[in-house]
């Protein structure tokens, strides 16, 4: 959070002092005038979608198929999540949160991401320090696996694309080679840090 | 591509499959919907302050010109290696908001076509990765962590690697 608040005050003065040294006021007065109004078109722009897949996932935890996803991913959290003792309820959040990132609701995956970091939590013996599993969530997280990337396929063919959905070749690859990457440095981190 | 083929398929199979399950299972769908439907709505509003937060202050950041004048000092080294300038901005805003890096992206497709290379880039980096610092701070946040260890580094820099390697895949599958 001390993060946020730097990165988000530090912008803030940088945009306006850069504007106001190379003379682009105008511009900038437009900008604080006229950015709420944006700011509230792209918020309708994508927020349907993220009720209609809450909806949809709604439905699939009702039906026990988030139960079953976390069953499936088993073997994986075995080795991505070595310390989690099997069974425990982090591993059915953490695959429903992975799973409703995969399917590019990453709005409607955050109630689930805390529910995880809570569950984590519970495991965590120094409660002011992120466990090793609380990283590696967060890099798998902050990775974005994203099979389906529901939003921008949206606006893709709102632009008028003539194949609105064959970015999905080069997200999937990129996602997948991104995740992959952010395990193996995961790993080669904690054990330097470790050793510190 | 036998993946833009399956990714043509995957919305509405994934959508079919959920219902059919879930009559197999005698769930309440409609019903169930509705809950779900209901409780993306508060999430929805809940998220809204954090949005116009983030979003009005990169909007004073992108439109003071400050990233794209920094990048055209550096246009030859990066026209050298093939990358756009136009996309760094984007780059740089991605770990911070998804938001702003959405409308960072809107702005790239409506300048340069939805289907040119640097549309397709941005479309590409803005599904391959998320947004590091904003989770960061929400999910540490939340549990009261002050020690975060390793995590902003490891998820800066495979946000480093999702950049380039987006860069590298649009050349040469769409190339």
């Amino acid at each position: 959070m001390i993060m946020m608040n730097k990165i988000w005050g530090v912008f803030i003065i940088i945009g306006i002092l850069f504007s106001l040294f190379t003379g682009n006021i105008e511009s900038l007065n437009n900008e604080i005038i006229n950015s709420p109004g944006e700011i509230l078109n792209i918020f309708l722009s994508m927020f349907p979608l993220m009720v209609v897949w809450s909806g949809l996932m709604n439905i699939a935890k009702d039906a026990g198929l988030l139960d079953k996803l976390s069953h499936l991913m088993t073997p994986l959290f075995n080795i991505i999540f070595p310390e989690i003792p099997k069974g425990h309820p982090a591993l059915g959040y953490i695959a429903s949160n992975l799973t409703i990132n995969m399917l590019g609701i990453h709005n409607a995956s955050t109630p689930f991401g805390l529910k995880a970091m809570q569950s984590l939590h519970e495991l965590n013996e120094d409660k002011k320090k992120a466990s090793r599993s609380m990283i590696t969530f967060l890099v798998l997280n902050t990775s974005g696996v994203t099979i389906i990337a529901t939003d921008i396929i949206a606006v893709r063919s709102l632009y008028g694309s003539i194949n609105p959905t064959m970015i999905l070749s080069t997200t999937i690859a990129a996602t997948i080679i991104t995740t992959i990457f952010g395990l193996i440095i995961d790993r080669i981190f904690y054990h330097i840090w470790r050793k510190k | 591509m036998i993946l833009v083929k399956i990714g043509n398929y995957l919305i509405p199979v994934v959508v079919l499959l959920i219902i059919i399950y879930a009559f197999k299972k005698k769930v309440n769908v409609y019903d169930s919907f509705i809950n779900g439907a209901k409780e993306g709505l508060e999430l929805a509003i809940s998220i809204f302050p954090y949005l116009v937060a983030m979003l009005f202050a990169t909007n004073i950041l992108l439109k003071s010109n400050i990233l794209n004048s920094l990048f055209s000092l550096a246009r030859p080294i990066f026209d050298f290696i093939k990358v756009p300038v136009e996309v760094l901005p984007m780059a740089i805003i991605r770990p911070i908001s998804g938001n702003a890096s959405f409308a960072i992206m809107i702005d790239l497709i409506k300048t340069f076509g939805v289907d040119s290379f640097i549309g397709r880039i941005a479309a590409t980096m803005q599904g391959s990765t998320d947004t590091t610092i904003y989770v960061l701070s929400l999910y540490f946040g939340s549990i009261g962590i002050k020690k975060i260890g390793h995590a902003m580094w490891a998820g800066l820099l495979t946000d480093l690697v999702s950049i380039i390697v987006s860069i590298i895949l649009v050349s040469v599958v769409f190339g």
